[in-house]
C-alpha cells in the first residue's frame, strides 16, 4: 500500500527552489488539497512575482501570471466571471502580498471576495537576493540592512494576519508553518479548510505560511527550521485570528 | 515492510528528510552526484524503516515516495 507519492495535481517537473527552500512543501500541500477536495477541473490558481512566480509550472490546474502584488485583484475577476464553477487561489510571498501587493490584499479582504490565498512569509525578499522586505524582523541582518534592521529607520514589520483580523470581511485567517512534521500537518489542515470555506461560499480566506529561505537567510537548511522555531514564531505567533463560522475561536 | 523508492536525480541533498527519520535509516551518498550537482539521499538502512513517511512530509522537492 502507497502512505505517500507525488500529488497528482503537483505537476512531474523540477522545481527551481534553492536547496531546503519549503516552498516546494507548501506546494505539495496545495496540490494534495486539491486532490483530496476533488477539485483540480475547476481550479484556477494565480502565480505571483517573487521566488514562486515560476508557480504557474508546479501545478496541473490552470494558471495565471498576475503583475506584482495584484494576484488578489486577478482572482477576484476569475472568481466573480464564474462564480458557481471557479475554485480560485492565489499563491503569494511577502513582498509581493505584504508590500507592493498591500492594497489589494487588504481591499479584497475588507470585500470579503471568495477567494484563497496561500502567503508565504519567509521575512526576506528572496528572488532578487535577499533585500530587506515588510516583514523582516527587528535586527535581521538582510543585503539592505547589514547592521540589522533598525526599527527607527525602517519601521516595524507588518503582521498581515492581525491587521487583516480587525477587518469585518475576511471568514478565515491563520498563520501556520512547516518547519517540522507536525507543523506541516496543521498547515495542511488550515489550507484545506481555506480551500472548503471557498467551495461552501463562505468567503475570503488566508493562510500565512511561515517559511524558510536558506540561501538569503545563510543557513544551512537545518539551521534555518530553527530558526523559524527560535526567531519568527515569537514575533509572528501561530494560530487561527479569524474564524467566522467556525467553533474555534481566536486561539493564539 | 516498507519500501521506499527516491526519484534520485530530483534531489538536492537539502537533508531534511535526513533529520527528519526518526529511525536514522537515511542518509546524503557523499560518494554520488546526481544530474543537478547535488549528493543524493539513499537509504542506508532501509529494513529498519517503519513508513511513518516524514522523511516524504518534509522533502520539499517531493522525491520520495513510501510504500508500507
Amino acid at each position: 500500500m502507497i502512505v505517500f507519492q507525488k500529488p497528482k495535481a503537483l505537476a512531474d517537473v523540477p522545481m527551481h527552489y534553492c536547496p531546503g527552500c519549503t516552498h516546494g512543501i507548501i506546494h505539495r500541500l496545495v496540490a494534495e488539497v486539491i486532490d483530496e477536495l476533488g477539485i483540480e477541473g475547476r481550479t484556477i490558481g494565480i502565480a505571483p512575482v517573487g521566488c514562486s512566480v515560476m508557480a504557474y509550472d508546479y501545478f496541473n490546474c490552470d494558471m495565471i501570471e498576475a503583475a506584482h502584488g495584484r494576484a488578489p485583484a486577478v482572482a477576484t475577476g476569475v472568481k466573480r466571471a464564474d462564480p458557481e464553477n471557479h475554485i480560485v487561489f492565489t499563491y503569494q510571498g511577502d513582498g509581493d502580498l505584504a508590500s507592493i501587493g498591500m492594497a489589494e490584499t487588504v481591499h479584497a479582504a475588507a470585500r470579503n471576495e471568495n477567494i484563497t490565498v496561500i502567503f508565504i512569509n519567509n521575512a526576506i525578499y528572496g528572488m532578487t537576493g535577499g533585500q530587506m522586505a515588510p516583514t523582516s524582523l527587528p535586527g535581521q541582518v538582510t543585503q539592505t540592512s547589514p547592521y540589522g534592521r533598525d526599527v527607527k529607520l525602517c519601521g516595524y514589520p507588518v503582521k498581515v494576519c492581525e491587521m487583516l483580523s480587525e477587518l469585518e470581511g475576511p471568514e478565515y485567517l491563520e498563520r501556520v508553518t512547516v518547519n517540522n512534521v507536525k507543523n506541516v500537518k496543521n498547515a495542511k489542515k488550515a489550507i484545506k479548510k481555506a480551500f472548503q470555506n471557498q467551495v461552501e461560499g463562505k468567503g475570503f480566506s488566508l493562510v500565512e505560511v511561515l517559511s524558510s529561505c536558506p540561501t538569503n537567510w545563510g543557513m544551512t537548511p537545518q539551521k534555518a527550521l530553527q530558526w523559524i522555531d527560535e526567531k519568527m514564531i515569537p514575533y509572528y505567533p501561530l494560530g487561527v485570528y479569524k474564524d467566522r463560522s467556525g467553533s474555534a475561536e481566536v486561539s493564539k | 515492510m516498507a519500501k521506499l523508492s527516491f526519484r534520485t536525480d530530483l534531489c538536492k541533498g537539502c537533508g531534511l528528510c535526513v533529520d527528519a527519520c526518526p529511525k536514522k535509516v537515511l542518509r546524503l551518498a557523499t560518494d554520488k552526484i546526481n544530474k543537478k550537482g547535488h549528493h543524493p539521499v539513499e537509504a542506508a538502512d532501509e529494513a529498519a524503516c517503519i513508513g511513518c513517511a516524514f522523511c516524504a512530509t518534509m522533502c520539499p522537492d517531493c522525491i520520495i515516495q513510501v510504500e508500507r
